[in-house]
């Protein structure tokens, strides 16, 4: 068995396996961490920088960086929560995202951060308004770019699990973009049930399982019932498995 | 001293009128409302201009035509708060859709041959536009109401429901920001 480790979260104190992350010992303790890059059954990458905490002081991403002993860890402060709200809302206008036509609306991680973190009012950024393609060409998946956020989520369950390298990253900043294996979604072998067109994958609107939109009225959905994160508030750990 | 009543405009420029529908899904509490405020400039009570200044001036809708970038800055400059409410006021919303196809080498004439002439659904064997002189010219492309002039807040929604309106519109009677609790913001 593992040393134990323990260190404290805005004052609270938390025991912890040495060698797990700061989100993993933090999930554990119920104390939620909020996050978009990284989701169950992942390996979490440390890029939306949503998990951000000061660790000693220094700012750090809660779901790669390893829990210290005896750390100071700050995480709902004005000033992290500030940096939190900056990084939803500029993901807000880098795309196109207009939420009363999208499919994900209630269940979309993106738009729960940004209900959770409390942003009703306007941010200093322009809307980029980007054009971003769209491919519907595979019978069964839709890619609306316009609603990505690039979190990786899809390159790591398609890598990782399904062991197919459907996806990756094409560019460099703000030229980024999802790059797949072929020129569309339905010239490779991608099928519906591949891990990586999974619910709990995409955070957003961006991929799309084709004939089951609207199957959960919005209003009666994930988000429009829970806060996300309350789940693992609730010590139920997985945040991604719908309420009983 | 009872403090003056306050002023309310509201117009709805690109939008559906969901908005001001669901303002008025207030219901009974439109009658505290009404005590409380009177309302100028609205489609609600077909005032079609400014009789005076007003405290609170509410824009449902972004700007797609040249008339709504002029209806929105007279209420700009006739309002002392001005409040973008709605997901169009505030991301053009549904109208703003057609900014994807901005960089075409003609994005309006593509955007009025799909939707009057190429559409599946239109049927329009003359292949008109309609292109009346009453009718306001189109803008290039779809503004955000923040675009055009300052806005002071805005109010999400999509259309915000009748609670929102509620509690954003008292803040904003007495002079406070319309800040809601995170169970009450909704995009959609
Ligand atoms: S992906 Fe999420 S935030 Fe973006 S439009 Fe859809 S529901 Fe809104
Ligand atoms: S498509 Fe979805 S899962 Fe993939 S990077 Fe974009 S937002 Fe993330």
């Amino acid at each position: 068995m593992s040393r134990r480790i323990h260190f404290t979260v805005d004052g609270q104190s938390v025991e912890a396996d040495d060698g797990q992350s700061i989100m993993e010992a933090c999930d554990a303790a119920g104390i939620y961490i909020p996050r978009l890059c990284d989701a169950e059954a992942l390996v979490p990458q440390g890029s939306c920088r949503v998990c951000v905490v000061k660790l000693n002081g220094h700012t750090v991403a809660a779901c790669t960086q390893p829990a210290e002993d005896r750390a100071h860890i700050e995480s709902d402060t004005h000033e992290i929560r500030s940096y939190r709200r900056d990084l939803v809302r500029m993901l807000f206008h880098e795309g196109n995202h207009l939420c009363p036509v999208c499919e994900a609306s209630g269940q979309c991680e993106l738009q729960a951060m940004a209900y959770r973190l409390g942003i009703s009012q306007d941010a200093p950024y322009p809307y980029l308004q980007p054009v971003r393609p769209l491919d519907a060409s595979h019978p069964d998946i839709a890619l609306d770019t316009n609603r990505c956020i690039l979190c990786g989520r899809c390159i790591r369950a398609s890598r990782d699990v399904d062991g197919k390298h459907l996806f990756e990253y094409v560019g460099r900043g703000i030229h980024k973009r999802i790059g797949i294996s072929a020129a569309t979604l339905a010239e490779t072998d991608a099928t519906i049930d591949d891990y990586a067109f999974s619910a709990g994958v995409c955070p957003v609107g961006c991929i799309i399982r084709k004939h089951e939109g609207y199957e959960v009225p919005i209003d009666e959905r994930r988000f429009n019932k829970q806060v996300i994160g309350s789940r693992i508030e609730a010590k139920l750990l997985d945040d991604n498995e719908e309420e009983a | 001293m009872s403090a003056r009543r306050k002023r309310i405009a509201t117009t709805s420029l690109a939008g559906c009128f969901g908005c001001h529908m669901s303002l008025l899904d207030l219901d009974e509490h439109l009658f505290d409302l009404l005590a409380k405020v009177d309302f100028d400039r609205s489609p609600l009570n077909d005032k079609k201009t400014f009789t005076r200044r007003c405290d609170i001036g509410l824009i449902e809708g972004g700007c797609c035509n040249e008339e709504n970038v002029r209806v929105l800055r007279e209420f700009r400059e006739h309002c002392d708060v001005l409040v973008a409410v709605g997901q169009c006021a505030i991301t053009g919303g549904v109208p703003v859709m057609r900014n994807s196809i901005m960089h075409a080498e003609d994005p309006l004439r593509e955007c009025l041959e799909v939707a009057y002439n190429a559409s599946k659904t239109v049927q329009n064997p003359q292949n008109l536009i309609p292109n009346d002189p009453v009718l306001p010219l189109l803008l290039d492309k779809v503004y955000t109401c923040a675009q055009v002039v300052k806005v002071d807040y805005q109010i999400p929604g999509c259309p915000p429901s009748a609670e929102v309106f509620r509690i954003a519109l008292d803040a904003l009677i007495h002079g406070a920001p319309p800040q809601l609790d995170h169970a009450l913001i909704r995009y959609d």
